[in-house]
């Protein structure tokens, strides 16, 4: 019951990831009706973690539970912790997963042959790709361990 | 009060605040969002420190990020210093990520578990730092003659913060100089040298440039006490 509800809580940024799916989400307690739901940053920095925090409470509030969210550090994310469903949805809507396998291929033709244009992109969490085949530029979920 | 979180927690937070600066003035849109990121990720470290630092007494992050005054700042003086060119700013983040490589490596084994939570994780981050920044001091450094006099410029006016970093960490020193040394090296840079090193950052001495960092930073947060954003 608990893990379904939470597994409507989206990251705001890449909103076809479910907390779960990011690997951000370390677990939950529940004791009577109050929920204690543990969640972990990507980066120390992430500035969605604010609204991943309201989006738990909101939905566990709305069906009756009282929601209190912590936040741990360790051990600390890696971008292995996201799921395997979740590195399948990141390739669909057009980011790269990251590795493993190590190779960057390009969401829209495939080829495994890109450039960095940026190590840093339009999230903390994102690097910027080009693809030397096609020329598409493309977003790629930075590894990170 | 944890002074070690504090000590730490104000080093990223100075630092993410003078990165905060470049934000859409950077050099092109790329390196404008690196920075940004760069300074997220201090900030992040920051309150994670802050919160903790204040937790034991009752307090909050943002009474100790927005209203005390710069003598009650323990930031290494390094972070203060004003980003100057383009080259200045990687100087410093350089010789700062150089620094927290070490840093988070051996804090992240500290008996004091929420810290060694928080280092662990920063490690991960400050080693993508430093390899932003060492490859902006190769790229400028054995580039043009305009961006080599630049960065040579940029490091011999921020290298008189280096002894500072070691006060308290002195075992960290010489990884740190294997570490900056391998990168001068392929930068083709000769590594300055400054016999005035200044130090007080610790113990709440700073140059003259923390204070107009803050009453920027702080300004809002002291107009409207208690105001929420």
């Amino acid at each position: 019951m608990i893990a379904e509800l939470l597994d409507q809580v989206m990251d705001p940024e890449i909103p076809v990831m479910t907390i779960a799916d990011l690997g951000i989400l370390r677990g939950f307690d529940v004791v009577g009706s109050e929920v204690t739901v543990t969640i972990t940053p990507t980066y120390s920095g992430c500035p969605a973690m604010d609204t991943i925090k309201a989006d738990i409470a909101s939905v566990l509030e709305q069906h009756g539970f009282t929601a209190n969210v912590r936040t741990i550090y360790s051990p600390p994310w890696t971008t292995d912790m996201i799921t395997l469903g979740g590195r399948a949805k990141l390739a669909r809507v057009g980011i790269a997963p990251p590795g493993p396998p190590r190779e960057v291929r390009c969401p829209r033709c495939f080829k495994g042959d890109a450039r960095t244009v940026s190590e840093f992109g339009s999230t903390a969490c994102k690097a910027l790709k080009a693809c030397s085949s096609c020329g598409e530029p493309f977003d790629f979920f930075k590894e990170l361990r | 009060m944890s002074t070690e979180a504090l000590n730490h927690g104000d080093d990223n937070l100075v630092i993410a605040q003078r990165l905060a600066e470049w934000v859409s003035r950077g050099p092109d849109l790329e390196t404008d969002i690196a920075l940004g990121n760069i300074a997220l990720d201090h900030l992040g470290v920051a309150r994670a420190l802050l919160s903790h630092a204040s937790e034991n007494d009752g307090g909050h992050e943002d009474d100790l990020a927005m209203l005390r005054s710069e003598r009650e700042f323990t930031n290494l003086l390094l972070c203060e210093q004003p980003n100057g060119d383009f080259a200045q700013t990687i100087a410093r983040q350089f010789l700062f990520d150089a620094y927290q490589l070490g840093l988070w490596d051996s804090l992240s084994k500290d008996t004091d578990v929420t810290i060694a939570g928080v280092a662990a994780k920063a490690l991960l981050e400050a080693r993508y730092h430093f390899r932003f920044s060492s490859s902006w001091v190769i790229r400028l450094g054995d580039g043009t003659a305009v961006s080599r006099r630049r960065m040579e410029a940029g490091l011999s006016q921020v290298w008189r913060f280096v002894d500072e970093l070691f006060e308290q960490y002195p075992d960290l020193r010489p990884a740190w100089d294997r570490r900056v040394d391998d990168v001068l090296t392929e930068a083709t840079l000769i590594r300055p040298t400054d016999p005035f090193q200044r130090r007080g950052g610790r113990d709440g001495f700073h140059t003259e440039h923390l204070g107009h960092l803050l009453a920027e930073m702080q300004s809002t947060a002291r107009a409207h006490p208690g105001v929420s954003w």
